[in-house]
């Protein structure tokens, strides 16, 4: 009783010659195996919709691993469980395919579970359907997942029991809970009613997809003579008295007279608009008729340090693209990994007028303390000569180096008085420009608008800067 | 010049979307998920797809698929996240599909930490999937190779129909620099191998071959390409090697570290060279070797954050002829520049 297939479909090859051996027109299935009329089933439907062309088949590991032997089509092999996902990807890279996930339980219900609920959740736009054997064919008859209780195995040889393997897993019924699936029947062929209603479902299933109305799901309850050790005819008894007793076949969810079809919309930009729609459009572009002094012999090595929310990331990155404008190597690293404790926050900028090496910085030349916590992590890592700028009205204590240049700077307090906390991070910005010299501040004043882009702090942004440029020298 | 500051997990997403990847799939985990963030916010509107999928099987697999079509595509994620994807990307070496995929590095072995580390490199270059395969592996060592490239893996991966991997690590990832991006590549290489459902593209994407012969021949098929890709595609930056007599190795961060000790050194009068392979799949094998055979060069100095895993690469090269000496951190823990000028001077 070998499934040989009489009056083949078009979307079938004429001979199987992938398959190889000798006789080319049959199957490499078993007598009384399932996959074989499902597949010409299947091959039937993609013949008469005229998709042929469009479709494509994701085999699995299992025995149907080969079902590209005989579809001719576009295939695709998975890896065991993965076919969902393969088919996720897929069809979002080419929407107007038609994407088939053919799965066993194995493949579907075990190893995969995760691919297929989370496809299925997302309602991929394809048509799954699931061979459900109650047994592991392609290794050899093992329990599958949808093995039943007291059912003998090779791996349980004494039958399942629910204490030490749990209870079969229901499929159709598990997807048809969740809101995204539009249709999921289970069928069986074990005589030609149920085939036919096997061919119905099928075409269902293709027709959903074809109007792009979402996610199908058809379970075949399907003999595995070979796996279950039993005749073909045993078999399907076996399958109409004892399998359909605990699978019910029958229609477990159906919104497909309901479902409109979905279709997503692609935006298809000119690629002159890439620069502009990434973001990557220069400051230097945007910032006019400033005239820049000469790039000068420099290592500036800065540490920015404070509480978390004090804006020290946003000032290190203010200061980088500044420079950066200024045509200065610049270089900025968060504080980051086992660094990062406690709430406060760190980061490093270096400038330089040649290539810099590494981000990171052991020693810094100007040191920026927001809170006391940081300034007394750091203050002992600041070159001789350095310069310490220290928020004089948030830490009671100056530090105490006599070798590097202290500067308090109530930045907090001053920020308070122009109308915001959050501006503290600007007026020591004002305050390293000030001692440093090297930084236009008509750059300064266009570039802050366009780095820190909210509205709000535009004004106020610009009056923390000069303020803080005054408290230096007041100080 | 015009010039964007921007972070090295960013400019990652400008590369692949200038190189015209249109195909999005990931699953967050630090320090990589920036990719994933920017990834969902651009892919869109430049009417690609972003998708978060299930784990980083299930991403992996949606890139298998999505790499068997005719766009390219492309996934993030770190070491962890890594070890989840090697199933996947055996079957996408041996069904030789083109895409790219961005590892940046975080402490392990396990959950590790989310530090800094350079360990993935045996996972990655050996092979963490079964299978003889090779990978096509890129080391970028600024935000500017962040962009870069993350565009060659495109255009390499394309071309030799194989997937690449761009390997940084987490500060590559966190750092901040300017980068001058180029215009977009307009024209896709034509991939007439792809299933694109139309009437002449039935074709099969597969790994399997059940007869030895024919999965000999494979293999020996995909050694041959991984000859040519050794043959053509190797690139490195050798900094100062000329009259080096001592060569400093390392890639990723590490060459920057290594950069600034090598300036240091020269200062105090020591002869040392840079040499930091930019593709660590293929190797740079031959240039290691010629090292090696140099009379002036009297040591090299390998440097990484692992236990000391691409200094096999360079001890195979070298091949005894001359001492290699290996200095490593891990967990997350970097070297100062100090700290490797120290460890050098001890070395020679
Ligand atoms: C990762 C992985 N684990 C295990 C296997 C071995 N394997 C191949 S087929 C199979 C079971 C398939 O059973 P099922 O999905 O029920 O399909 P059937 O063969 O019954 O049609 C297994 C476990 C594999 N190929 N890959």
């Amino acid at each position: 009783m070998k499934t040989t297939i009489l009056q083949k479909p078009a979307s079938f090859y004429d001979e199987f010659t992938q398959k190889g051996g000798a006789q080319l027109a049959n199957t490499h299935y078993c007598p009384g195996c399932g996959h074989g009329i499902l597949h010409k089933l299947i091959a039937e439907a993609v013949s008469d919709f005229g998709i042929q062309d469009k479709t494509v088949l994701i085999s699995p590991v299992g025995c149907s691993v080969f079902a590209y032997y005989y579809f001719d089509v576009g295939n695709i092999q998975a890896a065991h469980g993965r076919a969902p996902a393969v088919a996720t990807g897929y069809k979002r890279s080419n929407p107007e395919s038609i994407v088939i996930s053919y799965q066993g339980d194995g493949d579907l219900a075990a190893i995969g579970a995760n691919e297929i609920l989370q496809a299925a959740n997302r309602g991929e736009q394809m048509t799954v359907f699931f061979v459900n054997n109650a047994i592991y064919g392609m290794t050899g008859g093992q329990m599958a997942p949808t093995t039943l209780i007291g059912q003998k195995s090779t791996t349980t040889p004494r039958g399942r029991t629910m204490q030490n393997e749990g209870y079969p897993l229901r499929m159709a019924e598990i997807i048809a809970t969740l809101e995204a699936p539009v249709y999921v029947e289970r069928v069986m062929m074990t005589d030609p009613k149920n085939i036919a209603r096997t061919r119905k479902a099928v075409r269902k299933a293709l027709k959903i997809q074809m109007e792009k109305k979402g996610f199908s799901f058809v379970e075949v309850l399907s003999g595995c003579p070979t796996g279950l050790k039993m005749t073909p005819v045993n078999t399907k008894n076996w399958i109409t008295d004892v399998l359909s007793k605990y699978f019910e076949p029958g229609v477990k969810k159906d919104e497909s007279e309901d479902r409109e079809p979905i279709i997503t919309l692609h935006p298809d930009p000119h690629f002159e608009e890439y620069h502009e729609l990434l973001d990557i459009r220069s400051l230097s572009d945007k910032v006019k008729g400033v005239k820049l002094s000469a790039v000068k012999e420099m290592v500036d090595e800065i540490k920015i340090a404070g509480f978390g929310g004090q804006g020290v990331l946003s000032l290190g990155y203010a200061l980088a693209n500044i420079a950066m404008g200024h045509n200065y190597k610049v270089s900025w690293l968060p504080s980051y990994g086992p660094e990062m404790r406690g709430g406060t926050a760190n980061c490093s900028v270096k400038i330089s007028d040649k290539r810099i090496s590494s981000p990171m910085i052991d020693n810094p030349t100007v040191l920026v303390a927001m809170n006391k916590p940081s300034l007394q992590k750091f203050v002992d890592d600041v070159q001789p000569g350095g310069v310490i700028l220290y928020d004089s009205g948030l830490i009671d204590e100056a530090p105490k180096r006599n070798d590097v240049t202290v500067i308090g700077i109530p930045a907090t307090a001053e920020a308070d008085k122009l109308g915001s906390t959050k501006a503290a991070n600007m007026v020591m910005l004002g305050a390293y420009a000030k001692i440093r010299g090297y930084l236009s501040n008509d750059y300064v004043k266009q570039a802050l608008p366009l780095i820190i882009k909210n509205k709000s702090f535009h004004k106020l942004n610009e009056d923390a800067f000069k303020r803080g440029m005054e408290l230096v020298k007041n100080s | 010049m015009s010039k964007v500051l921007i972070k090295g997990n960013e400019a990652v997403v400008r590369g692949a979307l200038l190189a015209g990847c249109k195909n999005f799939f990931g699953y967050p985990i630090t320090p990589a998920s920036e990719i994933a963030e920017t990834a969902a916010y651009y892919f869109p509107l430049l009417g690609g797809t972003f998708l978060q999928a299930e784990s980083e099987i299930g991403a992996i697999n949606m890139v298998y698929g999505a790499a068997s079509s005719k766009a390219r595509c492309m996934t993030a994620s770190s070491s962890p996240g890594m070890s989840l994807k090697m199933e996947g990307i055996s079957y996408i070496a041996g069904a030789e599909l083109p895409c790219v995929i961005i590892d940046i590095m975080r402490g392990g072995p396990g959950l590790g930490n989310i530090a800094p580390e350079q360990a993935d490199y045996n996972q990655i270059i050996k092979g963490g999937g079964h299978g003889s395969y090779s990978l096509i592996v890129v080391a970028p060592n600024s935000a500017q190779e962040m962009c870069d490239l993350t565009m060659l893996a495109f255009e390499l991966s394309d071309k030799y129909r194989n997937p690449a991997v761009v390997l940084a690590d987490g500060i590559i990832g966190q750092m901040m620099e300017p980068v001058e991006f180029p215009e977009p590549v307009q024209t896709m290489p034509d991939r007439p191998w792809a299933v694109s459902g139309t009437i002449d593209s039935h074709h099969l994407i597969c790994s399997i071959q059940l007869d030895p012969d024919m999965l000999e021949a494979h293999n020996l098929a995909l050694q041959a390409k991984y000859a040519r890709i050794a043959e053509n595609e190797i690139r490195y930056e050798a900094i100062q090697c000329d009259d080096a007599e001592h060569i400093l190795v390392g890639y990723g961060i590490v060459s920057r570290i290594l950069q600034g000790v090598m300036e240091q050194l020269r200062t105090e009068g020591y002869k040392v060279g840079l040499m930091r392979p930019i593709t660590l799949s293929p190797f740079p094998t031959p240039q290691l070797i010629a090292f090696a055979e140099n009379n002036n060069v009297k040591s090299l100095f390998v440097c990484e954050l692992s236990a000391g895993q691409m200094v096999d690469d360079v001890r195979l090269a070298v091949n005894g002829r001359k001492p290699v000496h290996l200095y490593t951190r891990m967990g997350g823990k970097v070297p100062t520049v100090k700290e490797i000028v120290e460890k050098f001077k001890e070395s020679i």
